[in-house]
């Protein structure tokens, strides 16, 4: 048996022993990083966490950060309930009726290079197309750059899951005598929904956490705004943002800012989770 | 169950219609047919008959055009791009690829069943009634009427009686065929294409398919492709040869099967190639 | 034949009742109108970048004219004396991204060679999906972090290399650990894309997993993971939070790797809303220039990943 063992084979496989432990290590080094990250936001956000973070609004001395996560829920829901209309209607034109054209082609890349556009710039985007001409921040113009971000991430997914329906129940629809947007909405749709909605629900909890865009459209406000989209919104990342930054010299908030990131971060979380759980349940 | 059976609530054709066929008469009738796919010639000058209420079956080696030809009879061809045809079908003389056809109307009237059982992603019951809600407006009591009665014809009601709600593409790969069978018959069809309808099943669902192909060419024309046979001998009233995108020899199934006119056809049933 | 014409009818297939007729047409009209609708949102994409891109042109216009080829030579972004310099912005940028990009492939590849070839079965599934869903933390976070916790740390401990713990090699290293993981993601998907069958004949052969991975898993998916590093560049270039925190927001030119420093975005986020005039435009113009840069990126990481899995964002 040990006729085999040769010096050539000795040296490839100490090479390989130690290529393995640098990947060991790797993976070590990569995982002590994150998991310092969450170890940090876990127990300074803990402390911070009280019933009463839900409840008050946000103060330049103490409070709570109720009106912010207000903000941003609804600001959220509203550029997902749009994206997820302008989204859902360009993915099925790609997969559909696109097919392999020119016009498909550019489309496809352009949404590529959007799901990817750095967010600050889309920030400035909405800034030069909406606040200029409307005069002044407001929840609208945060909700639009929300927007701007997430209808690529639900375009890209309508697409994929769509070309995942093979084309013999779209033949075997039609066979039948139905038309084809009867064909788009009834078979196609019922067969890629779950996948869909996992793409809304991951590009939900991407928008929720983007600060970028809103540095410059929603702003941030300090004052309850419950459903007024025509003036500036509270909203959790600005307020994290600025806690961090402008309010850093009072404690309280910097504490406050901690808390908010907790919030947002398993917030986040848990959406990715449920978005797995969707995409399981397909399959 | 009876009454409503043979009504007909999407076309007022049978007896206002000017030309009444007699029951000896072809129910498609192919005219020098020939179809590309971009610049390959896929079917060559094709012509030929399809007899009405009689089982058809087309055989010949993989590639021979015997698919592509049946998926001209309800133009689902059109769903894709750089496909042309040339030459005419008559359903009943009426030109299929007249351009005042509407093609949905056509496929209502002619419909297909696939190699591959095509359950839609919706429940059993769901899958059934998909196509008759595109035609006709049913009460619920009618549709679930008619709905037993298409999953009977396609013997399937004892098994899924109790699963309509459950999802079609739960079921067992014979049931999903005959699910698509029962599909296509609900929505009344004159012609049922099945392209290789059991070459994706066992044995057991294979002879259920043709006890129900036989059951079937009562009320309708049925054509099918087969890569078997004896499959092919064993249903089929007329039988028509392919090879390589020409029609070699079309005609009653014994005669194709003991006396064949063209050497081609007797080295293919013989098994010299193919 | 002469009877085929004498029956034919609108529909060319036998005599419609009226009801089945109108029911036809609408649907066929419905047909028509639904491509158009989608195709009219399609458009919208395509309007949406010219948009963007036309916007920015417009409002950096009057800094473009007045600064002109300066502005990429200037070293200097001064607001109280209106001169403003590209250049540091563009430094830190492309600097951070590549210190970024230089720590975070070989732990990425690392990761993902131990994941699909080493891994413990019991370990893969889990730590493969605590990858992905870190994934998806916001970037403010990392930049907390960094401000927080990294930066103190590397003044401690490294006084001399981090004198204010801030700076341009720190929002490298922050920007590295937020896109490990989707480095990470991406690779490991591309890797298990790989039929099983190839990695079993190399072995087959004798090789060692760092031979199967190099000699044959790596090289057959090399264009997917080449994208996925470029599209983690993209990513980088383009990211504010994390570094606003910690790049130390000098705006003068420093051109070393560890002082204190600007990026466009970082720059952007700190001025922008206090600005107007010159300086607004001149901060439009430079998200201009992060717009075309990223672009560039982003189009090559496409060309690159067209051929292999493209899940990811």
């Amino acid at each position: 048996m040990n006729t085999n063992v040769t010096p050539l084979y000795r040296r490839r496989k100490r090479i390989n022993q130690l290529i393995m432990m640098l990947c060991q290590l790797a993976t070590v080094i990569g995982f002590v990083f994150l998991f310092a990250i969450l170890f940090t936001l876990v127990t300074k956000g803990l402390s911070a966490i009280s019933p009463s973070i839900f409840i008050e609004r946000t103060r330049m001395s103490g409070g709570g950060l109720g009106n912010a996560i207000w903000g941003t829920f609804l600001m959220t829901c509203v550029a997902t309930v749009l994206g997820t209309i302008v989204g859902v209607a360009a993915g099925t034109w790609l997969a559909e009726y696109g097919g392999k054209g020119v016009m498909a082609k550019v489309i496809r890349f352009i949404n590529d290079i959007l799901l990817s556009a750095p967010s600050i710039i889309v920030g400035l985007f909405i800034y030069a197309v909406v606040v200029v001409p409307m005069g002044s921040f407001s929840g609208w113009a945060g909700v639009l750059s929300l927007t701007v971000i997430i209808v690529p991430v639900v375009i890209r997914s309508t697409e994929d899951m769509l070309r995942l329906i093979p084309n013999s129940l779209r033949e075997a629809a039609a066979a039948l005598g139905a038309h084809r947007w009867w064909i788009i909405v009834r078979v196609c749709y019922s067969g890629a929904r779950a996948g869909i909605l996992t793409g809304i629900l991951l590009g939900f909890a991407r928008i929720s956490g983007e600060t970028a865009p809103l540095l410059f459209t929603s702003l941030n406000s300090n004052q309850w705004n419950f459903f007024d989209l025509g003036s500036e919104m509270a909203n959790l990342p600005m307020t994290i943002y600025q806690n961090m930054t402008i309010n850093a010299f009072i404690p309280d908030l910097v504490a406050l800012a901690w808390g908010g990131a907790l919030i947002l971060t398993v917030a986040i979380l848990i959406l990715n989770i449920a978005a797995r759980y969707f995409s399981r349940q397909r399959s | 169950m009876t009454a409503d059976i043979h009504l007909n609530a999407k076309r007022d054709t049978g007896s206002a219609d000017p030309v009444s066929q007699p029951q000896a008469a072809p129910k498609l009738r192919v005219d020098d047919l020939s179809l590309y796919y971009g610049k390959f010639q896929a079917l060559k000058n094709i012509s030929m008959e399809i007899p009405e209420r009689q089982v058809t079956a087309f055989i010949g080696p993989s590639g021979c055009g015997k698919s592509t030809l049946i998926r001209c009879f309800n133009r689902i061809h059109d769903l894709y791009e750089g496909i042309r045809t040339e030459g005419q079908i008559l359903l009943d003389n009426h030109d299929i690829y007249d351009s005042g056809v509407d093609i949905n109307l056509l496929r209502s009237r002619v419909g297909m069943v696939f190699q591959k059982p095509t359950p839609f992603p919706m429940t059993v019951f769901d899958n059934v009634a998909f196509g008759i809600k595109l035609y006709e407006k049913l009460s619920s009591r009618e549709m679930e009427e008619r709905v037993e009665w298409a999953l009977r014809k396609a013997a399937l009601w004892e098994e899924v009686k109790d699963k309509l709600k459950q999802s079609g593409q739960a079921l067992s790969g014979g049931q999903q065929q005959r699910l698509c069978i029962a599909r296509t018959i609900a929505v009344k069809p004159e012609v049922i294409l099945l392209d290789e309808p059991t070459s994706a099943l066992d044995p057991i669902s294979t002879g259920y398919i043709e006890d129900l192909i036989n059951e079937l060419k009562r009320d309708y024309t049925i054509v099918i492709v087969t890569h078997n046979m004896q499959q092919a001998a064993r249903i089929s009233d007329v039988t028509a040869f392919m090879y390589l995108g020409n029609l070699i020899e079309c005609g009653d199934t014994t005669q194709i099967f003991t006396q064949p006119r063209e050497s081609r056809t007797e080295d293919y049933i013989t098994g010299r190639y193919g | 034949m002469a009877t085929t014409n004498a029956v034919r009818t609108e529909s060319g297939l036998g005599r419609l009742s009226d009801a089945t007729r109108k029911r036809l047409q609408r649907k066929a009209q419905i047909d028509v109108w639904f491509e158009r609708v989608l195709y009219a949102f399609a458009f919208a994409v395509l309007l949406l970048l010219g948009a963007i891109i036309a916007s920015l042109i417009v409002s950096s216009w009057p800094a473009i004219q007045r600064y002109g080829l300066d502005f990429f030579t200037e070293n200097r972004w001064a607001a109280n004396v209106e001169v403003f310099g590209a250049l540091p912005a563009i430094y830190g940028t492309l600097l951070t991204s590549f210190i970024a990009i230089a720590i975070a492939v070989p732990i990425s590849f690392g990761i993902a060679i131990f994941l699909t070839e080493r891994c413990p079965g019991f370990l893969r599934q889990p730590l493969g999906t605590m990858i992905e869903l870190l994934a998806g933390i916001p970037s403010i976070i990392y930049g907390m972090w960094g401000m927080e916790v990294l930066a103190p740390l590397l003044r401690t401990w490294f006084p001399s290399v981090f004198p204010a713990g801030t700076g341009l090699a720190t929002a490298g290293i922050i920007l590295a650990v937020m896109i490990i993981p989707f480095i990470t993601a991406v690779s490991r998907d591309v890797i298990n894309t790989v039929p099983s069958v190839m990695r079993e004949s190399a072995y087959g052969l004798g090789c060692t997993t760092w031979e199967v991975a190099r000699r044959v898993t790596l090289p057959s998916v090399k264009g997917g993971l080449v994208g996925g590093v470029v599209l983690g560049l993209g990513r980088a270039l383009g990211e504010t939070m994390a570094v606003t925190f910690v790049i130390g927001n000098n705006l003068f030119l420093n051109t070393t790797l560890t002082g204190q420093g600007t990026s466009i975005a970082a720059l952007i986020a700190n001025q922008f809303s206090e600005s107007d005039g010159n300086q607004r435009s001149a901060l439009l113009a430079l998200g201009l220039i992060l717009f075309l840069i990223t672009f560039v990126v982003l189009a090559i990481a496409r060309y690159l990943l067209r051929n292999s899995t493209g899940r990811h964002a």
